[in-house]
């Protein structure tokens, strides 16, 4: 039992925790400052397994970009201090139950499976190599992806322009 | 027990699986997108951890999560556009007020 499992065992309690009560707290706002430790319990796996550009994606990303534009929704379509609605109990039970068996099914299938590591040498992920490869044209690099993925932000953002507007009525 | 791809898989499944349960219980859109990032999230774990324990040689895991986190991104976006969009039409973000499509 090392520093590095204690550390793993913290990251997996906070996320798991945070994750659970950002599902089924009833208060919105919390639900959001939840799912944000529970964001960031993740970015800490990233760091735990010495990915640090993913985790600074991550953190910068979720933690800086969706998360605050969710407190922001919320603060557009929430009246403050309600409650949501309790939920049927019915539903709550068969939601349960199938996540259960879903889960139960999955684990088995993982456990059962035995994973063969590739003996070849480990490419670090520093930011050079992930520059390198990602804008590399040859070699399986990643240009074209990358270059879709532009496209796909263009066109989101314009999307989101043009379903947010808000038509005035029009007055001759 | 020294923590392997076997534990981050066991975590990244957990996660999922409460992403599953939020949908499946939540009735408010916010609370519905919250769950669907968890979900992402979970995905985006199991690729890093299959990248690093299993072809630690290769980088796709690496470039797919980072391009599942510029598509969420979007994602995200698009769909609170939608969600400000149907308050200001039903002053409400349930999805049981939204039901003009239905037949």
């Amino acid at each position: 039992m090392n520093g590095s499992t204690i550390v793993f065992y913290l990251l997996s309690l906070l996320t798991l925790t945070f994750g659970i009560l950002a599902v089924t707290t009833r208060q919105i706002f919390r639900a959001a400052i939840y799912l944000l430790f529970a964001l960031i319990g993740i970015a800490g796996f990233y760091f735990w397994m010495a990915y640090e550009f993913i985790a600074a994606v991550q953190i910068v990303v979720y933690v800086g970009g969706i998360v605050v534009l969710i407190i922001f929704s919320i603060f557009l379509t929430q009246q403050t201090g309600e409650e949501l609605p309790k939920q049927k109990m019915g539903r709550s039970l068969f939601s349960a139950l199938a996540v259960f068996c879903g889960f139960a099914l999955t684990i088995v299938q993982v456990l059962q499976h035995s994973f063969k590591g590739d003996t070849t040498e480990a490419i670090s992920p520093t930011v050079f190599n992930i520059g390198t490869k990602m804008l590399e044209v040859n070699n399986s690099g990643y240009a074209l992806p990358f270059e879709v993925v532009s496209i796909l932000l263009l066109a989101a953002l314009i999307g989101c322009i043009v379903i947010a507007i808000h038509n005035k009525p029009v007055t001759k | 027990m020294e923590p392997g791809i076997y534990h981050l898989l066991f975590i990244s499944t957990a996660l999922f699986f409460i992403g599953v349960f939020g949908f499946f219980t939540r009735r408010n859109l916010i609370t519905m997108l919250m769950s669907i990032e968890l979900i992402l999230n979970s995905v985006n774990l199991n690729f890093i951890a299959f990248n690093k324990y299993v072809w630690p040689g290769k980088m796709d895991g690496l470039f797919f999560s980072i391009f599942i986190i510029a598509i969420a991104a979007a994602e995200a976006a698009v769909a609170i556009a939608i969600i400000i969009n149907l308050y200001r039409s039903h002053q409400s973000i349930n999805v049981e007020t939204a039901e003009d499509l239905k037949f």
